[in-house]
């Protein structure tokens, strides 16, 4: 089985000028829907209380919107979480109440909305650990909601952690940049990086427009996405080094477009096999995972577009020259003797 | 060339079977248990307590797996839910006689069915975070500013009475934000207390100014001074923190200093936290008062008689009663420091307190008049108190003393906490919050192990229809790598959280590239016409170095988010970074050993089974247009 019968090279920098032109014009929209409609960050960033709750019928939001709302608490959000069962209510940081008692009152209203009251159950849970909680029981015995999960964040802990998350953003790109100067050439560096950021700032773009949750899971992914993206670009700059070495009569362009074709077939079949690996956790890991799976997911599939062409393109005019990658490292072997390399 | 020596492939034999042996654990499940604990701070649990328990189970008739002692607590396996259940009404019957005032507490709990040789290799099941196992996670913050502040209010109170006692007179003392001012007439006066608050109080700096027409004396905290204030104030709350969560029966509670002023307190299992923040936010009282050793107290004691007016019974540590006078001498405000040390003269087991100034005058009095009496120190919790210590006042007493006689040390360091205890040194305020129910846990265990699973067995599938043979050991490899990330996490007891298993996942979807590269590379070696041997050999050797480069880059970007995450995300980023090390060794190491070990031998071997290798036509698409 061989899906990539590619009889000579693929003269994909002839257009080059085409897919940089594609990429700023998809790199401008995202950056207008950052700027336009922003992100919608979780309560880990911005603050605030989240209580997620399982109702046992298809949950009524307008009924629990109007409880909630009757409690005087600010903005809140109540939305469908998962199944139309799970439901999810984000009250906003508000200088004068007590959050962390917040929790315990929203699902009291919640309760006392569906005709049962809270009692405390000191008792083994299904597995036999040790769980004290709060059960809503009807006069009837029912348990028509469920309590979930709660969340508390204080104002000053989601300053940090946005905080923390723009640090990490930044370690890592000027990471990525120091590794691949030393291991290439700048302008590979400058190269991968400026197609790589590109990436991470569509992702966004995705969040911005279609306003999904950004929490430090989705961080986390995209930080991920980067690491693996430049992975790519490395690839191939490896591959227009040794083909620099190997074919002397051939002129920058040329040297890409025949990388690239190389590359293609390993290119499609790793993005293929990790987006098989992140589909299969977007389809069951369930709402908890779901964002995150869908940044690498929309990361993987930029990700070859970014990485392959651009990143190849931007190097193209920086004016990347043979000289550049093959005299520089001189305790580098011949490709050509059979002794060389590292063994394993 | 392609053979690897014998001492390569024993590296890989004994990197399997500590694999196996360390992921073992994790696939036992758990069982129900019973733990039981010390209820009451002045008792603590020895080994004996493991055959008391026995011996209740047996009486019960029940049947424990087994029953062992680790340390602070006694644990009992049982075989199902129910015995379970059986096990904790009948220890909760037989050691607790007062259910209102229980002496020990029996917690319901999992334990690993592991078996015990594994157990005893240090083999443990991977340690579940809170949102696989449900339960309750706060983050603390200690109002540092308010310890400072109750320093200086402290030694306000210090420096009135020294300069008091010295005939100093002063015409007012007041606190200003954590500086405490001293006000005078004149300059004379003002030197003549430097000289005594600089002598006595050591700890802060004064600076004399002129306000007007008072000459002033402002008392600042020296900086290093200040920081142990803030050291002390927090070690003060985690200990005190120990003690209350103890009281809850959680099983492997979480307390831990997070930076310099915040505490991270996590408890499985839990999630009523309104009842946890009520025994985590209470604060226990500390009261020294004399002890009444009058007839009547006496027969009070051994219950002949009624406790005399004016006089309470409480219960001393080892069971015995005492009568102690109602009236209180100092209070743990008045207590600024216990530390467990050695006696001057005797070298036996001591502890030694500090008061204040105020307390070393009450101290004073009280011992100069009471000399052979005993006084009895007194923790006050939920309302009830209980006698930490009774010492004998031997001599008159200043503002340190040290009690000793009938401790060893571990009692002498025991005793120093609980007073410590009584003295709450700063409020502290909850800043985050997460509850995570139990049945949600269990959900997300399988939901994360179900995508692994299905993204794997998908991957594999691909692998071996596409590079037959070689996509066999591919995923072989992949397995190994599996195999390797779940033993190191065990070993490591790193926790493991939902991302830490999209980690997982993401990494094996990763860890293929560098399978892809190598067999992508031998395929067009083939094609170019190489043998079969020459073709594997170069198609590692070439592939190496871009998979080292690749690697690298990701584990940048885990290491970024090692550093600066914090709670799930720090689950993610130590899985991720693990996953990338054992992918390199397992996609370079393993499989290569694989192969050399099928087709190294084979000296004229004519094809290798890589799938199909497609050669155009033509010379191979490699020979590019230009020559």
């Amino acid at each position: 089985m061989e899906f990539f019968r590619i009889r000579r090279d693929i003269p994909f920098m002839r257009h080059a000028l085409v897919f940089n032109v594609i990429s700023l014009v998809t790199f401008l929209a995202a950056v207008f829907f950052l700027a336009t409609r922003g992100l919608h960050f979780s309560i880990e960033f911005t603050g605030g209380n989240v209580v997620e709750t399982a109702y046992a019928q298809p949950a009524d939001i307008a009924k629990i919107r109007t409880t909630v709302e009757a409690m005087n608490l600010g903005d809140v959000l109540v939305q469908n979480f998962g199944s139309s069962r799970d439901v999810m209510i984000r009250v906003p940081v508000r200088g004068d109440l007590k959050q962390d008692k917040l929790v315990a009152s929203v699902f009291d209203a919640l309760c006392k909305a569906e005709g049962g009251t809270v009692q405390t159950k000191d008792g083994p849970a299904e597995q036999g650990q040790s769980a004290s909680r709060q059960v809503c029981a009807t006069p009837a015995g029912v348990e028509p909601v469920r309590f979930s999960r709660s969340e508390f964040v204080g104002p000053q802990v989601g300053k940090e952690l946005a905080q923390d998350g723009g640090l990490a953003l930044l370690f890592v790109v000027l990471g990525i940049a120091a590794y691949l100067a030393l291991r290439f050439e700048w302008k590979f560096s400058v190269a991968a990086i400026v197609a790589n950021l590109h990436d991470i700032v569509i992702i966004m773009g995705f969040f911005a427009f279609f306003q999904w949750e950004f929490s430090l899971s989705v961080l986390a992914a995209v930080l991920a996405v980067l690491g693996y993206s430049v992975n790519e670009s490395v690839v191939i700059f490896d591959r227009i080094r040794e083909t620099f070495r190997r074919f002397r009569k051939l002129n920058t362009h040329e040297v890409i477009d025949h990388a690239i074709t190389s590359t293609i077939s390993r290119t499609i079949i790793t993005h293929g096999s990790t987006q098989m690996m992140v589909l299969s956790m977007l389809l069951f890991g369930g709402q908890t995972l779901h964002y995150f799976a869908i940044a690498l997911t929309i990361g993987i599939l930029f990700g070859i577009y970014s990485s392959v062409f651009v990143a190849a393109a931007i190097a193209m005019w920086l004016g990347v020259k043979r000289d550049d990658l093959v005299k520089s490292k001189g305790s580098e072997h011949d490709p050509n003797d059979p002794n060389a390399g590292a063994v394993v | 060339m392609n053979r690897y020596p014998i001492w390569k492939y024993a590296i890989l034999v004994i990197a399997l079977v500590v694999g196996i042996v360390y992921t073992l654990p994790n696939l036992f499940g758990e069982a129900p248990a019973v733990q039981v604990s010390s209820g009451k701070v002045t008792i603590k649990l020895d080994p004996s307590m493991a055959g008391q328990v026995e011996g209740i189970l047996t009486k019960a008739g029940l049947k424990a797996d087994f029953v062992q002692y680790d340390g602070n607590s006694v644990k009992a396996r049982f075989a199902d839910l129910d015995a379970q259940r059986k096990a904790k009404d009948a220890l909760g019957a037989a050691l607790n006689p007062d259910a209102n005032d229980p002496t020990y507490i029996v917690a319901l709990n999992l334990l690993s069915r592991s078996p015990k040789w594994l157990t005893a290799l240090h083999a443990l099941p991977m340690y579940l975070g809170l949102d696989l196992r449900g339960g309750v996670h706060f983050l603390m913050q200690v109002d540092m500013k308010s310890a400072l502040t109750k320093k200086a209010d402290s030694t306000a109170g210090d420096v009135r009475t020294l300069l008091r006692d010295k005939n100093v007179r002063h015409t007012g003392i007041t606190r200003d934000a954590n500086a405490v001012v001293v006000r005078f007439r004149d300059r004379d006066t003002l030197v003549a207390a430097r000289a005594i608050l600089l002598d006595q109080l050591t700890d802060f700096d004064w600076a004399q100014s002129l306000d007007g027409a008072d000459f002033k004396l402002t008392g600042a905290l020296k900086p290093d001074a200040a920081k142990r204030v803030q050291i002390a104030a927090i070690t003060q709350n985690i200990t005190t923190l120990h003690n209350r969560v103890n009281e809850l029966g959680v099983a492997e509670p979480v307390i831990q200093q997070q930076g310099a002023d915040r505490v991270v307190v996590q408890l499985p299992g839990v999630q009523d936290t309104a009842k946890a923040k009520d025994i985590i936010g209470r604060t226990a009282t500390l009261e020294m008062r004399l002890v009444d050793d009058s007839a009547e107290a006496r027969a009070a004691a051994t219950g002949a008689g009624p406790v005399p007016f004016g006089t309470e019974r409480y219960v001393e540590r080892g069971g015995a009663p005492l009568i102690v006078k109602r009236q209180v001498l100092l209070t743990g405000e008045n207590l600024t420091d216990a530390q467990p040390g050695f006696d001057g003269q005797s070298q036996e087991p001591a502890v030694h307190l500090t008061v204040d100034a105020r307390g070393a005058r009450i101290m004073r009095d009280t011992s100069r008049e009471n000399i052979g009496k005993r006084m009895a120190i007194l923790l006050f919790e939920k309302g009830k108190g209980e006698v930490v210590t009774a010492p004998v006042i031997r001599g008159e007493l200043g503002n340190r003393f040290q009690i000793s006689g009938r401790m060893n040390t571990a009692e002498a360091a025991d005793t120093a906490l609980l007073l410590r205890a009584g003295s709450l040194a700063a409020p502290m305020e909850i800043i985050e919050e997460r509850t995570i129910g139990p049945s949600l846990g269990a959900e997300n265990i399988d939901k994360g192990i179900q995508s692994v699973i299905y993204g794997f067995c998908a991957i594999a599938a691909f692998m071996c229809a596409y590079y037959l043979l070689f996509g066999v050991i591919s995923t072989l490899s992949l397995a190994f790598n599996l195999l390797l990330l779940v033993a190191v996490l065990s070993m490591l007891q790193a926790t493991l959280t939902l991302p830490g298993i999209a980690a997982v996942a993401l990494a094996l979807g990763m860890a293929i590239d560098a399978n892809v590269l190598i067999n992508e590379r031998v395929r067009e070696e083939l094609r170019g016409g190489a043998s079969p041997q020459a073709a594997i050999n170069t198609g590692y050797e070439r592939a190496f170095a871009t998979i080292l480069d690749s690697n690298v880059t990701t584990l940048i970007a885990g290491l970024a988010l090692l550093a600066f995450g914090s709670g799930p995300v720090r689950g993610f980023a130590i899985v991720h970074c693990l996953g990338i090390i054992t992918s390199m060794f397992s996609a370079v190491m393993f499989s290569r050993g694989l192969v050399n070990l099928w087709y190294g031998r084979q000296k004229r071997l004519k094809a290798v089974s890589i799938g199909q290798v497609w050669k155009p036509d033509a010379t191979s698409a490699t020979v590019p247009a230009k020559t």
